[in-house]
């Protein structure tokens, strides 16, 4: 879990989710500006499909489907719970990398999050 | 002296009509007959000395629900209690009374334990035993199957497969919806599959086989995960039986597929309807007009009778 500084375990309902938590506490990326990228899933996708975005992101999901639907990290290394209509659930990425991702209710739906610096 | 299956099987034949048609082949001292979809010679002078062996089956009924997704309360079916009710009714008013009931899974749509409750109390008034297997839907809570398997799973072998016999019939309840991997679809994994082949080992090829399971075990639309990828290897196990019908769900519709030996048949939910393989943006929920509903609603019937293989199924809608 050390490439992400956060990972928000609970799905909140979109319109009232807050920043994700950062863990541990650092001063310097409370100073940062915020950075959150959005991804929807539409019609058992996920829009965009691959994600680019700079270290210290928030990628935010959030579920328009009248079916529940999942993110999980391919390697397990975060993972929402299941989002109903209209919930979100985010991670925050520090660390450059590929991050794949899927979900585990219809495992043909996947994603990735590329974190450049 | 056997005649292989795969040329000599015909499902609408039965003993009594292979024995009229082998009169006229007497000379040749063989008599053929059909077991559980199997077919079988013995010399004539063996079947006049051994008469009619006495069946070990008997013909029964039985029911198949599937999708029932209590909890469900969007626009394609606001009131998914009440067409599970209805499907109890229907069941009620079926003019024999089944031996059992299978449910294929997608009992409920968030897995929550109160929705596990409210399926129970909806089923709670048919006085007749019924069979789970999970769907995705009943899988998807923190702990991945455990809220199913407190409800569902005693006496059941892994995350919540079993077998069981009934009057001459096999039934194989299958679990495939746990630990998907991406890009997959879904998935009976190498533990489920070795239990199989344990329990179909001692078999006789004649024995007729029901296995059900929540999601297609043939590829219905790869596009929308509705296949399981490792299912050859089960198929491969069942393939020697003579006799095999296959019950799903998942999909929402009614669909049929025979392979050989082995009868592939999707059945209707008791909550909404879901599109035509590829013939909408996606496999979500299809909302029709209300008095549409009922006809893409319902239950299968299923009567099994012995040497008239494969298993009688009636599809019937609540329009």
């Amino acid at each position: 879990m050390s490439f992400l500084s956060s990972v928000s375990r609970v799905a909140l309902l979109a319109a009232v989710a807050p920043p994700a938590a950062v863990y541990p506490p650092q001063a310097a990326v409370a100073a940062a500006p915020a950075r959150v990228q959005k991804v929807a899933i539409d019609n058992f996708a996920f829009s965009p499909q691959v994600i680019v975005v700079a270290p210290g992101t928030t990628v935010t999901w959030t579920n328009g489907d009248e079916d529940p639907h999942t993110v999980v990290a391919n390697d397990k290394s975060f993972h929402s719970a299941a989002m109903d209509t209209d919930e979100s659930y985010s991670v925050t990425f520090s660390k450059p990398g590929e991050y794949a991702y899927f979900c585990s209710l219809h495992p043909h739906m996947t994603g990735k999050v590329v974190v450049k610096g | 002296m056997g005649l292989d299956h795969d040329h000599a099987h015909d499902g609408h034949l039965n003993r009594r009509d292979l024995l009229s048609r082998c009169a006229g082949w007497a000379g040749t001292a063989a008599v053929y007959s059909v077991a559980g979809g199997v077919v079988s010679s013995v010399s004539l002078d063996a079947a006049l000395a051994a008469g009619r062996p006495a069946p070990k089956t008997k013909p029964f009924t039985f029911v198949q629900i599937s999708d029932t997704h209590i909890g469900f309360d969007k626009p394609a079916n606001p009131n998914v209690h009440a067409t599970a009710l209805q499907a109890v009714e229907r069941i009620k008013a079926l003019p024999i009374k089944p031996d059992l009931i299978l449910h294929t899974g997608d009992i409920t749509h968030l897995s929550k334990d109160d929705q596990f409750d409210e399926a129970k109390q909806i089923l709670s008034g048919l006085d007749v035993p019924i069979f789970y297997v999970p769907g995705e839907h009943d899988f998807l809570d923190e702990g991945q199957g455990k809220a199913f398997l407190a409800h569902y799973g005693r006496g059941t072998q892994g995350l919540g497969w079993y077998s069981f016999d009934h009057n001459g019939v096999h039934f194989v309840a299958l679990n495939n919806v746990a630990a998907l991997k991406p890009g997959g679809m879904a998935h009976l994994g190498e533990d489920q599959i070795a239990w199989l082949k344990k329990d179909l080992a001692g078999l006789a090829s004649s024995t007729p086989i029901v296995v059900f399971a929540h999601i297609p075990l043939w590829t219905v639309y790869e596009a929308w995960g509705w296949g399981t990828d490792d299912a050859d290897q089960a198929l491969a196990l069942l393939r020697r039986f003579g006799a095999v019908t296959v019950l799903n769900g998942h999909i929402h519709q009614v669909l049929h597929k025979v392979e050989g030996n082995v009868a592939f048949h999707s059945a209707r939910s008791t909550a909404y309807p879901q599109p035509a393989p590829g013939a909408a943006p996606s496999p979500g929920p299809l909302k029709v007009p209300t008095e549409q509903l009922p006809s893409m609603l319902g239950i299968r019937s299923a009567k099994f009778v012995p040497g008239h293989e494969p298993i009688a199924l009636i599809d019937a809608s609540f329009a």
